[in-house]
């Protein structure tokens, strides 16, 4: 049973789509305020794991239970970053106003003009929204049109904008995808520091495990139609990593501490929108 | 042919001017039409330009001059011919599958482009089998200003207070989705219902402002208010109310100058609209290198 403690519990779950099973009896267990790497080559089905979590993906077996309830009914408890291309660069909607939606942009109906300067609700609204830029650093950016700043800029408003309601659930679908390594880095450090100083439970989608390994609690290691889930230090260990893929896999530390898996089976390279909702690449086609 | 200075002329005299305009009841219908029609194309037309589907708008228009030539023929109202005709439309093209996402804008262009050739032809068809009245197909096509019956005002105003109700209503959420449909999508907004009814407004907009620019010059009040002002601020609000506030303005001088003139009014209030969006794009590349050279002449 799922303890109170528990954000996040999946229970021998499986996904199928199109008659094909994504992946199946896969258990795992992240306590609340934990940080949370889905890794794993292209195309097994990541992004589908924190859909399930998110319940816009149905189970074909087990159960998947999110803060308690079962998935897709935490709503508003959960902060949503989809996987994404960048902004375009012609959109001249400013940083601030796409964060803004995050509080309100579901609403029916059209904000009041200058309603801030005499609804107190407003004013509030507006201060969380100017507090959470502040929380991951875009204050010197925010005014400026979304298109024309960074892609690493662009991810720090994104995930302000899914901090706006104090979600106790943060699910990042790669956010460090397409960003330069040092941006790398930042969004990193930002996402963990929001994790540990506002015990917010921390899922996030990687293609490279690099950039986040030092703050992970838990890693699940999705790959070959299951998935593996544990502290980093007994995942990412070649005798498991060998035992999931059904190949010889080989964990290598480097100096630095850098974590290299070489004869990883890399799903075949698709050069279309890869993680669409039919982009799930077959399994044994390795 | 649209009227040369009907009256006196000009006098350079901005008051005895514009009393000599409002003298007209044909000048006061098409005053109010074109407010109307301003107001309610500046509002739509900055969701599309937002949108990217200025094609789509376009589109829309296009078919609205079969519509009208089509009742015409059938001996009804043009006004509903462009109405029926638009809105139409604008089920069909939100009926192209787009369930493949991004790629699928190219083939939804292709099919838009496709239905707008064949509604262009249709027209043509249309109007020649009227019997080649060529002064209304040039009225069609390029815009008139003369016989707007106060119905037809009554028309477009009720026209307009409902599609503007609407989108008051929709008026967020279709923001949400235009500018981030998926996390919108994971909200729970509705973004393909949203996109189906915004089309449908957008036709309710492109059939209006045809009947004044005429099907081909819609992009005079549907995309350069809304162009201009996104030029000028990324600020959401102040851009939708200076993307109305030049429409307006568009469409009074327009009328206004047109009114003293021998040419058609759409080339009038497309010239306005193009002087100023160039005006606001030349004042942005300006503002732009001063704020570099700034940034370059402080050392950071």
């Amino acid at each position: 049973m799922a303890g109170v403690q528990d954000a996040v519990v999946f229970d021998h779950a499986a996904v199928q789509m199109g008659g094909r099973t994504i992946w199946s009896d896969v258990s795992l267990r992240v306590a609340q305020g934990e940080f949370l790497a889905v890794l794993g080559p292209n195309g097994v089905g990541k992004s589908t794991l924190v859909k399930a979590a998110l319940g816009l993906v149905g189970l074909a077996a087990g159960s998947v239970t999110v803060l308690g309830l079962p998935a897709g009914q935490a709503g508003r408890q959960i902060g949503y970053l989809p996987q994404r291309r960048n902004f375009d660069a012609g959109l001249r909607v400013r940083g601030t106003d796409i964060v803004a939606l995050g509080s309100d942009g579901e609403r029916w109906g059209l904000p009041l003009p200058f309603g801030a300067a005499f609804l107190p609700s407003r004013r509030a609204a507006a201060l969380r929204v100017r507090e959470v830029i502040e929380l991951v650093g875009a204050t010197a950016f925010a005014g400026r049109p979304i298109g024309q700043v960074s892609g690493g800029e662009q991810q720090r408003l994104l995930i302000a904008q899914a901090l706006v309601k104090r979600p106790r659930l943060l699910v990042l679908d790669e956010p460090l995808d397409s960003l330069d390594l040092p941006s790398q880095a930042s969004v990193a450090a930002l996402i963990s520091r929001i994790c540990r100083e506002h015990q917010v439970t921390v899922m996030l989608v990687a293609h490279d495990v690099n950039p986040i390994l030092p703050y992970l609690d838990r890693v699940a290691y999705v790959a070959r139609g299951g998935a593996v889930c544990g502290t980093p230090d007994e995942v990412i260990r070649s005798e498991i990593l060998t035992e999931l893929y059904h190949t010889p896999v080989e964990v290598l530390r480097a100096s630095d501490g850098r974590l290299v898996v070489v004869g990883e089976p890399e799903a075949p390279a698709r050069h279309t929108d890869r993680h669409g909702e039919t982009a799930a690449v077959p399994a044994q086609q390795w | 042919m649209t009227t040369g200075p009907l009256a006196s002329g000009l006098t350079w005299s901005l008051g005895s001017d514009f009393r000599q305009l409002l003298q007209y009841p044909f000048m006061v219908n098409a005053l109010r039409a074109g407010t109307i029609v301003a107001v309610l194309a500046g509002a739509l037309g900055w969701y599309m330009v937002l949108r990217r589907q200025s094609f789509a708008g376009h589109t829309l228009a296009i078919v609205s001059f079969p519509g009208a030539a089509a009742a015409i023929l059938l001996g009804i109202s043009a006004t509903s011919g462009y109405f029926a005709a638009a809105i139409i439309a604008a089920i069909v093209i939100a009926a192209v599958p787009r369930s493949l996402g991004g790629r699928a804008r190219s083939s939804e262009s292709a099919v838009i482009g496709t239905v707008q050739a064949f509604a262009l032809a249709c027209g043509a068809l249309f109007v020649s089998l009227y019997g080649g009245f060529l002064d209304g197909l040039t009225n069609l096509l390029f815009g008139s200003f003369l016989g707007i019956s106060p119905s037809q005002v009554l028309t477009l105003l009720a026209v307009a207070v409902v599609a503007l109700a609407v989108l008051a209503v929709i008026g967020r959420p279709l923001f949400f989705a235009t500018v981030d449909p998926d996390v919108a999508a994971a909200r729970g907004v509705p973004v393909r219902a949203l996109g189906t009814v915004f089309l449908i407004l957008l036709g309710c907009a492109a059939a209006e402002v045809s009947q004044i620019t005429g099907a081909l010059l819609v992009f005079a009040l549907l995309v350069m208010p809304a162009a201009t002002a996104q030029q000028l601020t990324a600020r959401p609000a102040l851009s939708l109310a200076l993307t109305i506030v030049a429409g307006l303005l568009i469409v009074w001088l327009g009328l206004a100058v047109a009114y003293f003139s021998v040419y058609p009014v759409g080339f009038y209030i497309t010239t306005f609209g193009f002087a100023a969006y160039l005006l606001a794009a030349g004042s942005r590349a300006l503002t732009g290198r001063l704020h570099r050279n700034q940034l370059q002449t402080t050392p950071a």
